[in-house]
Protein backbone atom coordinates (compact mmCIF):
# COMPACT_ATOMS: atom_id res chain seq x y z
CA UNK A 1 0.00 0.00 0.00
CA UNK A 2 2.93 2.17 0.77
CA UNK A 3 4.82 1.64 -2.35
CA UNK A 4 1.75 1.99 -4.20
CA UNK A 5 1.11 5.79 -2.40
CA UNK A 6 5.01 6.84 -3.65
CA UNK A 7 4.61 5.63 -6.64
CA UNK A 8 1.61 7.40 -7.68
CA UNK A 9 3.59 10.59 -5.96
CA UNK A 10 6.47 9.67 -7.76
CA UNK A 11 4.19 9.88 -11.33
CA UNK A 12 2.10 13.21 -10.47
CA UNK A 13 5.38 14.77 -9.47
CA UNK A 14 7.02 13.70 -13.04
CA UNK A 15 3.56 14.97 -14.64
CA UNK A 16 3.76 18.56 -13.00
CA UNK A 17 7.49 19.03 -13.94
CA UNK A 18 6.30 18.11 -17.79
CA UNK A 19 4.01 20.50 -17.40
CA UNK A 20 5.83 22.90 -16.30
CA UNK A 21 8.70 22.61 -18.74
CA UNK A 22 5.63 22.86 -22.01
CA UNK A 23 4.81 25.96 -20.43
CA UNK A 24 8.02 27.14 -20.32
CA UNK A 25 9.15 27.41 -23.89
CA UNK A 26 5.93 27.13 -25.40
CA UNK A 27 5.50 25.68 -29.16
CA UNK A 28 3.49 28.53 -31.06
CA UNK A 29 1.66 26.36 -33.44
CA UNK A 30 0.48 27.85 -36.51
CA UNK A 31 -2.42 26.52 -38.51
CA UNK A 32 -3.17 26.51 -42.21
CA UNK A 33 -5.13 25.06 -44.90
CA UNK A 34 -2.85 23.15 -46.80
CA UNK A 35 -4.74 22.94 -50.29
CA UNK A 36 -4.10 26.34 -51.17
CA UNK A 37 -1.16 26.66 -53.49
CA UNK A 38 1.16 28.28 -53.85
CA UNK A 39 0.33 29.65 -50.43
CA UNK A 40 -0.16 26.21 -48.39
CA UNK A 41 -0.15 22.72 -49.87
CA UNK A 42 0.86 19.20 -48.23
CA UNK A 43 3.89 17.33 -50.10
CA UNK A 44 3.45 13.66 -50.67
CA UNK A 45 4.34 13.24 -46.87
CA UNK A 46 1.96 15.39 -45.36
CA UNK A 47 4.07 17.93 -44.29
CA UNK A 48 2.80 21.54 -44.88
CA UNK A 49 5.10 23.80 -47.81
CA UNK A 50 4.18 26.56 -49.41
CA UNK A 51 4.80 30.39 -49.04
CA UNK A 52 2.55 30.73 -45.62
CA UNK A 53 4.99 28.13 -44.25
CA UNK A 54 8.30 29.50 -45.76
CA UNK A 55 7.50 32.96 -44.13
CA UNK A 56 6.13 31.71 -40.81
CA UNK A 57 9.48 29.84 -40.74
CA UNK A 58 11.22 33.03 -41.39
CA UNK A 59 9.27 35.27 -38.66
CA UNK A 60 9.79 32.70 -35.83
CA UNK A 61 13.32 32.52 -36.48
CA UNK A 62 13.40 36.59 -36.18
CA UNK A 63 11.24 36.50 -33.14
CA UNK A 64 12.82 33.55 -31.81
CA UNK A 65 9.95 31.70 -31.44
CA UNK A 66 9.70 27.54 -31.66
CA UNK A 67 7.36 27.18 -34.53
CA UNK A 68 5.42 24.13 -35.68
CA UNK A 69 3.08 24.23 -38.62
CA UNK A 70 -0.04 22.06 -38.45
CA UNK A 71 -3.32 21.78 -41.18
CA UNK A 72 -6.70 22.69 -40.50
CA UNK A 73 -10.11 22.79 -43.14
CA UNK A 74 -10.29 26.43 -44.00
CA UNK A 75 -14.02 26.69 -43.03
CA UNK A 76 -13.14 26.00 -39.68
CA UNK A 77 -10.05 27.96 -39.88
CA UNK A 78 -11.15 30.89 -37.67
CA UNK A 79 -13.16 29.20 -34.80
CA UNK A 80 -9.95 26.75 -34.29
CA UNK A 81 -8.37 29.75 -33.35
CA UNK A 82 -10.40 30.98 -30.98
CA UNK A 83 -11.37 27.78 -28.90
CA UNK A 84 -7.17 27.57 -29.06
CA UNK A 85 -6.44 24.95 -30.95
CA UNK A 86 -3.75 26.72 -32.06
CA UNK A 87 -1.61 30.13 -31.82
CA UNK A 88 -1.87 31.69 -35.15
CA UNK A 89 -3.06 31.39 -38.78
CA UNK A 90 -1.15 31.53 -41.77
CA UNK A 91 -3.42 30.66 -44.49
CA UNK A 92 -3.45 33.04 -47.35
CA UNK A 93 -5.93 35.12 -44.99
CA UNK A 94 -6.93 38.53 -46.11
CA UNK A 95 -7.51 41.12 -43.12
CA UNK A 96 -11.00 42.08 -43.39
CA UNK A 97 -13.25 43.78 -41.12
CA UNK A 98 -15.54 41.20 -40.42
CA UNK A 99 -12.84 38.60 -39.27
CA UNK A 100 -11.25 41.82 -37.14
CA UNK A 101 -14.73 41.15 -35.43
CA UNK A 102 -13.50 38.17 -34.23
CA UNK A 103 -9.69 37.65 -34.17
CA UNK A 104 -6.57 39.61 -34.26
CA UNK A 105 -4.13 40.71 -37.42
CA UNK A 106 -0.57 40.91 -37.79
CA UNK A 107 0.44 43.44 -40.47
CA UNK A 108 -0.23 42.51 -43.72
CA UNK A 109 2.80 40.19 -45.24
CA UNK A 110 1.45 39.65 -48.53
CA UNK A 111 -0.55 42.07 -51.18
CA UNK A 112 -2.35 40.45 -53.86
CA UNK A 113 -5.08 41.02 -55.91
CA UNK A 114 -8.47 38.79 -57.37
CA UNK A 115 -9.10 37.62 -60.88
CA UNK A 116 -11.99 36.02 -62.77
CA UNK A 117 -10.80 32.84 -64.21
CA UNK A 118 -13.45 31.77 -67.60
CA UNK A 119 -13.27 28.54 -70.00
CA UNK A 120 -11.57 29.54 -73.13
CA UNK A 121 -13.93 27.75 -74.92
CA UNK A 122 -17.09 30.09 -73.43
CA UNK A 123 -15.62 32.77 -75.77
CA UNK A 124 -16.56 35.74 -73.68
CA UNK A 125 -16.24 39.58 -75.51
CA UNK A 126 -12.91 40.80 -74.36
CA UNK A 127 -12.94 43.52 -72.03
CA UNK A 128 -9.99 46.08 -71.29
CA UNK A 129 -7.71 44.45 -68.75
CA UNK A 130 -5.63 47.93 -68.25
CA UNK A 131 -8.50 49.01 -66.21
CA UNK A 132 -8.61 48.11 -62.04
CA UNK A 133 -11.59 47.92 -60.17
CA UNK A 134 -10.69 48.93 -56.79
CA UNK A 135 -13.48 48.54 -54.55
CA UNK A 136 -12.15 51.26 -51.69
CA UNK A 137 -11.87 54.38 -54.12
CA UNK A 138 -14.77 54.37 -56.30
CA UNK A 139 -13.65 55.91 -59.78
CA UNK A 140 -16.19 56.57 -63.12
CA UNK A 141 -13.51 54.26 -64.92
CA UNK A 142 -14.03 51.04 -62.11
CA UNK A 143 -17.88 51.75 -62.26
CA UNK A 144 -18.11 51.10 -65.73
CA UNK A 145 -15.52 48.25 -65.67
CA UNK A 146 -17.40 46.42 -62.96
CA UNK A 147 -20.79 47.20 -64.94
CA UNK A 148 -19.25 45.22 -68.37
CA UNK A 149 -18.04 42.68 -66.33
CA UNK A 150 -21.34 41.96 -64.51
CA UNK A 151 -22.87 42.29 -67.83
CA UNK A 152 -20.54 39.85 -70.06
CA UNK A 153 -20.90 37.06 -67.09
CA UNK A 154 -24.56 37.55 -67.17
CA UNK A 155 -26.47 33.87 -66.57
CA UNK A 156 -22.79 32.17 -66.43
CA UNK A 157 -22.06 29.81 -62.97
CA UNK A 158 -18.98 30.88 -61.39
CA UNK A 159 -17.48 29.14 -58.49
CA UNK A 160 -15.78 30.63 -55.40
CA UNK A 161 -14.27 28.76 -52.35
CA UNK A 162 -16.42 29.64 -49.59
CA UNK A 163 -15.27 31.51 -46.55
CA UNK A 164 -13.57 33.90 -48.77
CA UNK A 165 -13.46 37.30 -49.44
CA UNK A 166 -14.18 36.51 -53.78
CA UNK A 167 -17.41 34.78 -52.32
CA UNK A 168 -18.29 37.73 -50.18
CA UNK A 169 -17.99 40.01 -53.69
CA UNK A 170 -20.09 37.50 -55.74
CA UNK A 171 -22.42 37.57 -53.10
CA UNK A 172 -22.68 41.10 -52.68
CA UNK A 173 -22.04 42.52 -57.03
CA UNK A 174 -22.91 39.34 -59.08
CA UNK A 175 -25.75 37.26 -56.95
CA UNK A 176 -28.48 38.54 -59.60
CA UNK A 177 -26.24 37.79 -62.65
CA UNK A 178 -24.97 34.16 -62.23
CA UNK A 179 -25.29 31.40 -60.33
CA UNK A 180 -22.79 30.89 -57.59
CA UNK A 181 -21.36 27.73 -56.45
CA UNK A 182 -19.35 27.48 -53.17
CA UNK A 183 -16.80 25.18 -52.66
CA UNK A 184 -14.64 23.78 -49.91
CA UNK A 185 -11.44 23.74 -51.86
CA UNK A 186 -10.01 25.56 -54.71
CA UNK A 187 -8.56 22.39 -55.81
CA UNK A 188 -12.35 21.14 -56.33
CA UNK A 189 -13.65 23.92 -57.97
CA UNK A 190 -10.24 23.81 -60.26
CA UNK A 191 -11.73 20.56 -61.22
CA UNK A 192 -15.15 21.29 -61.96
CA UNK A 193 -14.42 24.49 -64.30
CA UNK A 194 -11.79 21.99 -66.25
CA UNK A 195 -14.86 19.54 -66.71
CA UNK A 196 -17.24 22.06 -67.38
CA UNK A 197 -19.75 22.16 -64.44
CA UNK A 198 -18.72 25.60 -63.77
CA UNK A 199 -17.75 28.78 -66.55
CA UNK A 200 -15.85 30.52 -64.23
CA UNK A 201 -14.26 31.02 -61.15
CA UNK A 202 -13.19 34.58 -58.76
CA UNK A 203 -10.01 34.00 -57.15
CA UNK A 204 -6.42 35.10 -55.98
CA UNK A 205 -4.57 36.10 -58.66
CA UNK A 206 -1.56 33.63 -56.78
CA UNK A 207 -3.99 30.92 -56.27
CA UNK A 208 -5.12 30.84 -60.14
CA UNK A 209 -1.28 31.51 -61.24
CA UNK A 210 -0.63 27.79 -60.21
CA UNK A 211 -3.86 26.42 -62.14
CA UNK A 212 -3.32 28.52 -65.05
CA UNK A 213 0.51 27.09 -65.38
CA UNK A 214 -1.25 23.36 -64.93
CA UNK A 215 -1.82 21.42 -67.81
CA UNK A 216 -5.45 21.65 -67.00
CA UNK A 217 -5.45 25.27 -66.34
CA UNK A 218 -4.89 25.59 -70.41
CA UNK A 219 -8.14 25.50 -70.94
CA UNK A 220 -9.09 28.71 -68.96
CA UNK A 221 -7.64 32.16 -69.00
CA UNK A 222 -7.86 35.25 -67.05
CA UNK A 223 -10.65 37.38 -67.47
CA UNK A 224 -11.17 41.04 -67.40
CA UNK A 225 -9.72 43.30 -64.68
CA UNK A 226 -7.99 42.94 -61.36
CA UNK A 227 -10.32 42.97 -58.90
CA UNK A 228 -9.05 44.60 -54.90
CA UNK A 229 -9.40 47.07 -51.99
CA UNK A 230 -12.83 47.44 -50.27
CA UNK A 231 -14.22 44.27 -48.96
CA UNK A 232 -10.65 42.53 -50.41
CA UNK A 233 -8.78 44.60 -47.64
CA UNK A 234 -5.55 45.33 -46.98
CA UNK A 235 -3.73 42.65 -47.70
CA UNK A 236 -2.80 38.80 -46.00
CA UNK A 237 -1.97 38.81 -42.25
CA UNK A 238 -1.32 36.32 -39.28
CA UNK A 239 -4.56 35.74 -38.00
CA UNK A 240 -4.35 36.17 -33.90
CA UNK A 241 -6.24 35.70 -30.73
CA UNK A 242 -7.31 39.29 -29.77
CA UNK A 243 -5.62 39.06 -26.08
CA UNK A 244 -2.33 37.54 -27.66
CA UNK A 245 -0.98 41.34 -28.15
CA UNK A 246 2.30 40.69 -27.11
CA UNK A 247 2.59 37.34 -30.34
CA UNK A 248 1.11 39.97 -32.42
CA UNK A 249 3.92 42.60 -31.68
CA UNK A 250 6.59 40.46 -32.05
CA UNK A 251 5.53 38.89 -35.07
CA UNK A 252 5.00 42.67 -36.72
CA UNK A 253 8.00 43.50 -35.52
CA UNK A 254 9.69 40.30 -37.67
CA UNK A 255 7.52 41.47 -40.51
CA UNK A 256 9.40 44.48 -40.64
CA UNK A 257 12.56 43.04 -40.19
CA UNK A 258 11.78 40.76 -43.40
CA UNK A 259 11.00 43.29 -45.92
CA UNK A 260 13.54 45.57 -44.54
CA UNK A 261 16.62 42.78 -45.76
CA UNK A 262 14.91 41.21 -48.34
CA UNK A 263 13.44 38.15 -47.05
CA UNK A 264 10.58 38.08 -47.54
CA UNK A 265 10.98 39.48 -51.45
CA UNK A 266 12.97 36.34 -52.21
CA UNK A 267 10.56 33.95 -50.58
CA UNK A 268 7.78 35.71 -52.39
CA UNK A 269 10.12 35.17 -56.24
CA UNK A 270 10.30 31.60 -54.73
CA UNK A 271 6.61 30.76 -54.73
CA UNK A 272 5.00 32.97 -56.92
CA UNK A 273 7.27 34.39 -59.60
CA UNK A 274 6.18 37.65 -58.91
CA UNK A 275 6.39 40.08 -55.45
CA UNK A 276 3.94 40.07 -53.38
CA UNK A 277 5.49 42.50 -51.06
CA UNK A 278 3.04 45.03 -49.10
CA UNK A 279 3.66 48.77 -49.38
CA UNK A 280 6.42 49.44 -46.77
CA UNK A 281 3.47 52.23 -45.83
CA UNK A 282 1.25 50.01 -44.98
CA UNK A 283 3.33 48.41 -41.77
CA UNK B 1 -25.52 31.20 -26.49
CA UNK B 2 -26.56 34.39 -29.21
CA UNK B 3 -30.45 33.65 -29.28
CA UNK B 4 -30.75 36.50 -31.68
CA UNK B 5 -28.49 34.39 -34.23
CA UNK B 6 -30.26 31.51 -33.94
CA UNK B 7 -33.39 33.71 -35.19
CA UNK B 8 -31.21 35.38 -37.69
CA UNK B 9 -30.75 31.88 -39.00
CA UNK B 10 -33.11 29.92 -39.18
CA UNK B 11 -34.91 30.91 -42.79
CA UNK B 12 -31.82 29.72 -44.19
CA UNK B 13 -31.74 26.87 -42.29
CA UNK B 14 -35.04 25.19 -42.91
CA UNK B 15 -35.12 26.53 -46.59
CA UNK B 16 -31.53 24.27 -46.40
CA UNK B 17 -33.77 21.27 -44.14
CA UNK B 18 -36.09 21.26 -47.15
CA UNK B 19 -33.45 20.29 -49.68
CA UNK B 20 -31.93 18.07 -46.91
CA UNK B 21 -35.55 16.17 -46.85
CA UNK B 22 -36.06 16.11 -50.52
CA UNK B 23 -32.72 14.21 -50.94
CA UNK B 24 -33.52 11.78 -48.23
CA UNK B 25 -36.84 10.91 -49.39
CA UNK B 26 -36.33 10.86 -53.26
CA UNK B 27 -32.95 9.04 -52.42
CA UNK B 28 -35.00 6.20 -49.92
CA UNK B 29 -37.89 5.99 -52.44
CA UNK B 30 -35.32 5.24 -55.80
CA UNK B 31 -33.30 3.11 -53.07
CA UNK B 32 -36.45 1.37 -52.76
CA UNK B 33 -37.62 0.21 -56.16
CA UNK B 34 -34.35 -0.35 -56.88
CA UNK B 35 -33.91 -3.05 -53.62
CA UNK B 36 -37.39 -4.36 -54.02
CA UNK B 37 -36.43 -6.70 -57.81
CA UNK B 38 -33.20 -6.55 -56.08
CA UNK B 39 -33.70 -8.94 -52.86
CA UNK B 40 -35.76 -11.06 -54.55
CA UNK B 41 -33.01 -12.07 -56.77
CA UNK B 42 -30.78 -11.83 -53.81
CA UNK B 43 -32.61 -14.67 -51.96
CA UNK B 44 -33.25 -16.88 -54.76
CA UNK B 45 -31.21 -19.93 -54.65
CA UNK B 46 -29.33 -20.12 -57.63
CA UNK B 47 -25.60 -18.32 -57.76
CA UNK B 48 -26.64 -16.56 -61.36
CA UNK B 49 -29.22 -14.22 -60.28
CA UNK B 50 -27.54 -14.32 -56.50
CA UNK B 51 -24.02 -13.70 -57.22
CA UNK B 52 -24.24 -10.09 -58.90
CA UNK B 53 -26.53 -8.52 -56.90
CA UNK B 54 -24.34 -9.57 -53.80
CA UNK B 55 -21.15 -8.04 -56.01
CA UNK B 56 -23.43 -5.12 -56.47
CA UNK B 57 -24.38 -4.82 -52.26
CA UNK B 58 -20.55 -5.87 -51.07
CA UNK B 59 -19.65 -2.80 -53.08
CA UNK B 60 -21.77 -0.25 -51.90
CA UNK B 61 -21.32 -1.26 -48.55
CA UNK B 62 -17.91 -1.78 -48.24
CA UNK B 63 -16.68 1.42 -49.27
CA UNK B 64 -17.75 4.86 -47.74
CA UNK B 65 -20.21 6.76 -49.16
CA UNK B 66 -18.36 9.60 -49.57
CA UNK B 67 -15.94 8.36 -51.41
CA UNK B 68 -19.09 6.86 -53.72
CA UNK B 69 -20.12 10.33 -53.99
CA UNK B 70 -16.88 11.83 -55.25
CA UNK B 71 -16.27 8.59 -57.58
CA UNK B 72 -19.59 9.83 -58.86
CA UNK B 73 -18.75 13.57 -59.30
CA UNK B 74 -15.59 14.45 -59.60
CA UNK B 75 -14.51 11.02 -61.34
CA UNK B 76 -17.08 11.32 -63.99
CA UNK B 77 -16.28 14.87 -64.32
CA UNK B 78 -12.28 13.71 -64.95
CA UNK B 79 -13.11 11.30 -68.05
CA UNK B 80 -13.06 13.09 -70.89
CA UNK B 81 -15.74 10.65 -73.00
CA UNK B 82 -18.41 10.85 -70.41
CA UNK B 83 -18.48 14.82 -70.82
CA UNK B 84 -19.53 14.18 -74.38
CA UNK B 85 -22.11 11.70 -73.94
CA UNK B 86 -25.93 12.69 -73.21
CA UNK B 87 -25.23 11.58 -69.46
CA UNK B 88 -23.52 14.83 -69.05
CA UNK B 89 -25.84 16.27 -68.96
CA UNK B 90 -27.43 14.65 -65.97
CA UNK B 91 -23.82 14.40 -63.92
CA UNK B 92 -23.16 18.26 -64.67
CA UNK B 93 -25.72 18.49 -61.97
CA UNK B 94 -24.47 18.27 -58.45
CA UNK B 95 -27.99 17.48 -57.21
CA UNK B 96 -28.25 14.39 -59.81
CA UNK B 97 -24.90 12.95 -58.57
CA UNK B 98 -25.55 13.50 -55.18
CA UNK B 99 -28.95 11.83 -55.64
CA UNK B 100 -27.32 8.84 -57.58
CA UNK B 101 -24.97 7.96 -54.87
CA UNK B 102 -27.23 8.30 -52.38
CA UNK B 103 -29.87 5.98 -54.14
CA UNK B 104 -27.75 3.34 -55.14
CA UNK B 105 -25.96 3.37 -51.54
CA UNK B 106 -29.63 3.09 -49.89
CA UNK B 107 -30.51 0.71 -52.28
CA UNK B 108 -27.30 -1.73 -51.26
CA UNK B 109 -28.85 -1.26 -48.02
CA UNK B 110 -32.17 -1.74 -47.97
CA UNK B 111 -31.54 -4.88 -50.60
CA UNK B 112 -29.68 -6.87 -47.52
CA UNK B 113 -32.36 -5.48 -45.11
CA UNK B 114 -35.15 -6.87 -47.05
CA UNK B 115 -33.05 -10.37 -48.25
CA UNK B 116 -32.83 -10.49 -43.91
CA UNK B 117 -37.11 -10.34 -43.78
CA UNK B 118 -37.30 -12.62 -46.65
CA UNK B 119 -35.09 -15.67 -45.52
CA UNK B 120 -36.93 -15.17 -42.22
CA UNK B 121 -40.41 -15.81 -43.56
CA UNK B 122 -41.87 -18.87 -41.35
CA UNK B 123 -41.34 -21.87 -44.00
CA UNK B 124 -44.83 -23.37 -42.97
CA UNK B 125 -46.41 -20.14 -44.66
CA UNK B 126 -44.25 -20.74 -47.67
CA UNK B 127 -45.31 -24.10 -47.50
CA UNK B 128 -48.80 -23.75 -46.97
CA UNK B 129 -49.46 -21.46 -49.95
CA UNK B 130 -47.28 -23.95 -52.17
CA UNK B 131 -49.68 -26.66 -51.12
CA UNK B 132 -52.49 -24.49 -51.84
CA UNK B 133 -51.75 -23.91 -55.69
CA UNK B 134 -49.39 -20.56 -55.43
CA UNK B 135 -47.56 -19.72 -58.19
CA UNK B 136 -44.22 -17.94 -57.02
CA UNK B 137 -45.46 -14.89 -58.20
CA UNK B 138 -48.63 -15.12 -56.47
CA UNK B 139 -46.91 -16.41 -53.41
CA UNK B 140 -44.38 -13.90 -53.47
CA UNK B 141 -46.97 -10.74 -54.03
CA UNK B 142 -49.65 -12.37 -51.14
CA UNK B 143 -47.53 -14.21 -48.75
CA UNK B 144 -43.51 -13.76 -48.79
CA UNK B 145 -42.82 -10.00 -49.05
CA UNK B 146 -45.78 -8.80 -46.71
CA UNK B 147 -44.57 -10.80 -44.09
CA UNK B 148 -40.86 -9.74 -45.22
CA UNK B 149 -40.84 -6.55 -45.09
CA UNK B 150 -43.08 -6.52 -41.67
CA UNK B 151 -39.98 -7.95 -40.12
CA UNK B 152 -37.25 -6.10 -41.92
CA UNK B 153 -39.58 -2.87 -40.96
CA UNK B 154 -37.56 -2.09 -37.86
CA UNK B 155 -34.27 -2.13 -39.63
CA UNK B 156 -35.54 -0.78 -42.86
CA UNK B 157 -36.80 2.51 -39.90
CA UNK B 158 -33.13 2.48 -39.06
CA UNK B 159 -31.92 2.54 -42.39
CA UNK B 160 -33.98 5.78 -43.66
CA UNK B 161 -32.83 7.36 -40.84
CA UNK B 162 -28.97 6.89 -41.10
CA UNK B 163 -29.91 7.80 -45.17
CA UNK B 164 -31.60 11.53 -43.68
CA UNK B 165 -28.00 12.53 -41.79
CA UNK B 166 -25.85 10.55 -44.56
CA UNK B 167 -27.44 13.48 -46.95
CA UNK B 168 -25.18 15.29 -45.48
CA UNK B 169 -22.63 14.35 -47.43
CA UNK B 170 -23.83 16.67 -50.15
CA UNK B 171 -22.89 19.39 -48.79
CA UNK B 172 -19.46 18.44 -49.90
CA UNK B 173 -20.22 19.11 -53.54
CA UNK B 174 -21.47 22.35 -53.56
CA UNK B 175 -25.05 21.54 -52.81
CA UNK B 176 -26.38 23.96 -49.96
CA UNK B 177 -28.42 21.44 -48.18
CA UNK B 178 -29.29 21.82 -43.72
CA UNK B 179 -25.57 20.73 -43.15
CA UNK B 180 -23.95 23.31 -46.09
CA UNK B 181 -26.06 26.23 -45.15
CA UNK B 182 -24.61 25.94 -41.90
CA UNK B 183 -21.27 25.85 -42.81
CA UNK B 184 -21.90 29.03 -45.07
CA UNK B 185 -23.83 30.73 -41.73
CA UNK B 186 -20.75 29.88 -39.65
CA UNK B 187 -18.16 30.96 -42.08
CA UNK B 188 -20.15 34.50 -42.35
CA UNK B 189 -20.73 34.37 -38.85
CA UNK B 190 -17.82 32.75 -37.27
CA UNK B 191 -20.10 31.35 -34.36
CA UNK B 192 -20.42 27.32 -34.97
CA UNK B 193 -22.04 26.86 -31.98
CA UNK B 194 -25.22 28.52 -32.36
CA UNK B 195 -25.62 27.65 -35.61
CA UNK B 196 -24.98 23.78 -35.57
CA UNK B 197 -26.60 23.08 -32.37
CA UNK B 198 -29.44 24.45 -34.74
CA UNK B 199 -28.95 22.21 -37.10
CA UNK B 200 -28.37 19.55 -34.95
CA UNK B 201 -31.93 20.17 -33.52
CA UNK B 202 -33.68 20.64 -36.83
CA UNK B 203 -32.04 16.62 -38.25
CA UNK B 204 -33.52 15.43 -34.52
CA UNK B 205 -36.59 16.89 -35.20
CA UNK B 206 -36.72 15.16 -38.50
CA UNK B 207 -35.76 11.73 -37.02
CA UNK B 208 -37.88 12.18 -34.20
CA UNK B 209 -40.65 12.49 -37.21
CA UNK B 210 -39.67 9.68 -39.01
CA UNK B 211 -38.88 7.25 -36.47
CA UNK B 212 -42.76 7.99 -35.03
CA UNK B 213 -44.10 7.34 -38.59
CA UNK B 214 -42.53 4.10 -38.76
CA UNK B 215 -43.15 2.85 -35.26
CA UNK B 216 -46.68 3.78 -36.11
CA UNK B 217 -46.29 1.68 -39.35
CA UNK B 218 -45.48 -1.21 -38.30
CA UNK B 219 -48.01 -1.14 -35.43
CA UNK B 220 -50.56 -1.10 -38.09
CA UNK B 221 -48.90 -4.05 -39.90
CA UNK B 222 -48.58 -6.03 -37.06
CA UNK B 223 -52.36 -5.45 -35.98
CA UNK B 224 -53.64 -9.33 -36.21
CA UNK B 225 -50.69 -10.26 -34.71
CA UNK B 226 -51.26 -8.50 -30.84
CA UNK B 227 -52.82 -9.89 -28.44
CA UNK B 228 -56.39 -8.51 -27.47
CA UNK B 229 -56.90 -7.13 -24.55
CA UNK B 230 -58.87 -9.41 -21.83
CA UNK B 231 -62.36 -8.60 -21.18
CA UNK B 232 -62.70 -6.17 -24.01
CA UNK B 233 -65.42 -8.07 -25.22
CA UNK B 234 -63.37 -8.18 -28.29
CA UNK B 235 -63.38 -10.93 -30.95
CA UNK B 236 -60.50 -13.46 -32.07
CA UNK B 237 -60.24 -12.29 -35.95
CA UNK B 238 -59.04 -15.27 -36.46
CA UNK B 239 -61.62 -17.71 -35.28
CA UNK B 240 -64.57 -14.99 -35.59
CA UNK B 241 -65.72 -15.97 -32.67
CA UNK B 242 -65.28 -14.61 -28.63
CA UNK B 243 -61.81 -14.35 -27.47
CA UNK B 244 -60.67 -17.54 -26.29
CA UNK B 245 -59.21 -16.09 -22.81
CA UNK B 246 -55.85 -18.52 -21.82
CA UNK B 247 -56.72 -17.86 -18.26
CA UNK B 248 -59.97 -19.69 -18.34
CA UNK B 249 -58.91 -22.34 -20.49
CA UNK B 250 -60.04 -26.18 -18.81
CA UNK B 251 -57.20 -27.94 -19.41
CA UNK B 252 -54.62 -25.17 -19.11
CA UNK B 253 -56.14 -24.22 -15.59
CA UNK B 254 -55.29 -27.88 -14.99
CA UNK B 255 -51.90 -28.12 -16.21
CA UNK B 256 -50.76 -25.14 -14.04
CA UNK B 257 -52.33 -26.87 -10.85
Amino acid sequence: MKTLKLMMYAVIATAMVALAQAQDNRTIRIATEGAFPPWNAVDTSGNPVGFDIDVGAALCERAELDCEFQTQAWDGIIPGLTVGKYDAVMAGMSITEKRKQVIAFSNPYALTSNYFVVRKSLDLPALDDSVRIDLSSETEKGKRALQALKENLKGTTIGVQGSTNAEAFVQAHLSDEVEIRTYDKQDNLNLDLVAGRIDGGLADFSVWKAFLESQDGASAELYGPRISGGLFGPGVGIGLRKEDTALASKFNTAIKSIIADGTLETISLKWFGTDVVPQPSDN
Amino acid sequence: MNWYLVIDAMPRLLSGALLTLQLAALSVLAGLVIALPLSLLRSSSSGVLSRPVLAYTFVFRGTPLLVQLFVIYYGAGQIEWIRTTSAWIILREPYWCALIAFSLNNAAYTTEILRGGIRAVPAGEVEAAKALGMSYALRTRRIVLPIAFRLALPAYANEVVLMLKASSLASTITIMELTGTSRKIVAQTFSPYEVFISAALIYLAITFVVVKAFARLERHLAHHLERVEKNNGGTDPVHKGPVQELDRDPVLQREAR
